[in-house]
């Protein structure tokens, strides 16, 4: 049986490891290529390396620090942040990355999903979409509107980390980057993000449902009873997570003993 | 042969560092190429496993002979993910494309109950014993990403099998001829004592 993953983040800022709440207020947690070797020794089914120090280009420092995270690991290993052409992909792969994750790049130039999943497989085409819920009091013929247990609300779209909405709906362009060739979806959810407040379960389900594509929840989680629910009731085949591994708050060995017990399928090592 | 030389074909695209490390990690002198002379004077092959099924044919066209005689005159050879589906007869992956044939089947999608592709940890289950499978338990959890999967015409050649909407052959052997759905670059500890394993098979 598939087992659900566990996947920590590495948000790397000018080589380091940092976190921040909600985007701002980075703090320095540690080196990447160290982080991601200890991450793997817990049972991490997965790394993700987020470059946010770049968000107009691939910088060189930034795929000899992706090169030297690659060497240390023999788990997945998605690059993000800063992906902006078919060369940047080229890059972080021959660097080592095993998938990239596309964002605003993807927004602006959606052909750049279909080209670089008919050159490098959709496998390897990761689709990160940061989404902030939009309430509303009734259904709008252009949104997808979703009831929840908080009301009804359609997901936006944000950019450049957060910072600039683009009034674009997140589940109507999950279902385009799938056509266009996309392999795995990652939905940060911008209310929880940092915060800890949980991940936005309808957001995953939604988002699941509606490609039935792999999806790797970020944005929110604080306890395990989190990376439960999302993995659970919201769907989600991977949960990232940043701040509890960091911190070691908990282990990516405790989260995955915690969830296996619950009956989640788990790679336990 | 202390250290053996190990080819890794290179299709032109993706990521061939992480096999290339793996197999270093294992004992191996990894040359990336597309060079017949190369693949001559190697001690083993290895077919990776990035890219789509007919570019990868057609990329190899120029040295399929070389790794056909190769074959033939049992060096090892070793195929993962897509290099698994190219040594198969034929691959339905974007309409039909023909294989190197060089074990008889089909490679056919998987079903559509299940999400593709499939990504993620899944557990092999032994058909057999094989000296790839040395130090390795039943059951564990190895790196899968594909939307295709292999149907051998014979069911002597399948190592271990795994489910995903369907039971299929995870691991196939046939004479100096290996192949694997999964990545055991990327699954961690299990898979680096299966490349070991391989590299122990190509010293012999």
């Amino acid at each position: 049986m598939l087992a659900k993953r566990i996947v920590p983040c590495l948000d790397v800022m000018n080589g380091k490891v940092v976190k921040g709440v909600q985007f701002v207020n980075l703090k320095i947690e540690g080196d990447p290529p160290e982080l991601a070797a200890d991450y793997e020794e817990q049972g991490a089914d997965e790394v993700v390396f987020l470059d946010i120090t770049a968000s107009h280009e691939m910088r060189d420092t930034t795929l000899e620090m992706v090169q030297k995270t690659a060497d240390m690991i023999s788990i997945p290993f998605t690059v993000g942040g800063g992906i902006r052409n078919i060369t940047d992909i080229q890059n972080a792969l021959s660097s080592g990355a095993d998938k990239v994750s596309v964002n605003t790049a993807a927004v602006n130039n959606p052909k750049l999903v279909e080209e670089s999943a008919a050159i490098f497989g959709s496998q390897c085409i990761v689709v990160a979409i940061d989404a902030k819920r939009v309430y509303v009091t009734e259904d709008l013929p252009d949104k997808t509107v979703v009831d929840t247990p908080k009301g009804k609300c359609w997901w936006e779209i944000y950019l450049m980390g957060g910072r600039k909405p683009t009034g674009l709906d997140a589940l109507q362009w999950a279902k385009t980057v799938k056509e266009l060739g996309a392999g795995e979806l990652l939905p940060t959810s911008m209310d929880c993000d940092g915060v800890q407040c949980g991940y936005d379960l309808e957001l995953t389900r939604a988002m699941s449902k509606i490609t039935n594509l792999p999806i790797i929840a970020s944005g929110g989680a604080g306890n395990l009873e989190h990376i439960y629910e999302v993995l659970t009731v919201g769907d989600a085949d991977a949960a990232l997570a940043a701040s509890i591994f960091h911190r070691s708050q908990y282990s990516v060995g405790d989260v995955k003993k915690y969830l296996a017990d619950k009956g989640v399928p788990m790679r336990l090592v | 042969m202390t250290i053996p030389n190990v080819a890794v074909v290179n299709y032109g695209v993706g990521n061939l560092r992480s096999i290339s490390k793996g197999l270093e990690k294992s004992g191996a002198n990894v040359v990336i190429t597309h060079d017949p002379k190369q693949l001559l004077e190697s001690d083993a092959i290895v077919l990776p496993g990035v890219g789509a099924f007919a570019p990868a044919i057609k990329n190899m066209l120029p040295i399929t002979d070389v790794v056909a005689q190769a074959l033939n005159n049992g060096k090892p050879i070793f195929g993962i993910c897509l290099g698994l589906q190219l040594l198969f007869t034929k691959s339905s992956e974007g309409g039909s494309t023909d294989g190197l044939d060089f074990i008889s089947g089909e490679v056919v999608k998987l079903p559509n109950t299940m999400k593709t592709p499939q990504m993620g940890w899944n557990t092999i289950d032994f058909a057999k014993s094989h000296p790839l499978l040395d130090g390795v338990k039943d059951h564990s959890y190895v790196y899968f990403v594909h939307s295709f999967y292999p149907q051998p015409a014979d069911p002597n050649v399948v190592v271990t099998t795994t489910d995903y909407g369907v039971k299929f052959a995870s691991m196939v052997a046939q004479k100096n001829l290996f192949a694997t759905q999964f990545h055991p670059e990327k699954s961690s500890k299990t898979g680096l004592t299966m490349l070991r394993n391989f590299i122990q098979i190509v010293k012999r």
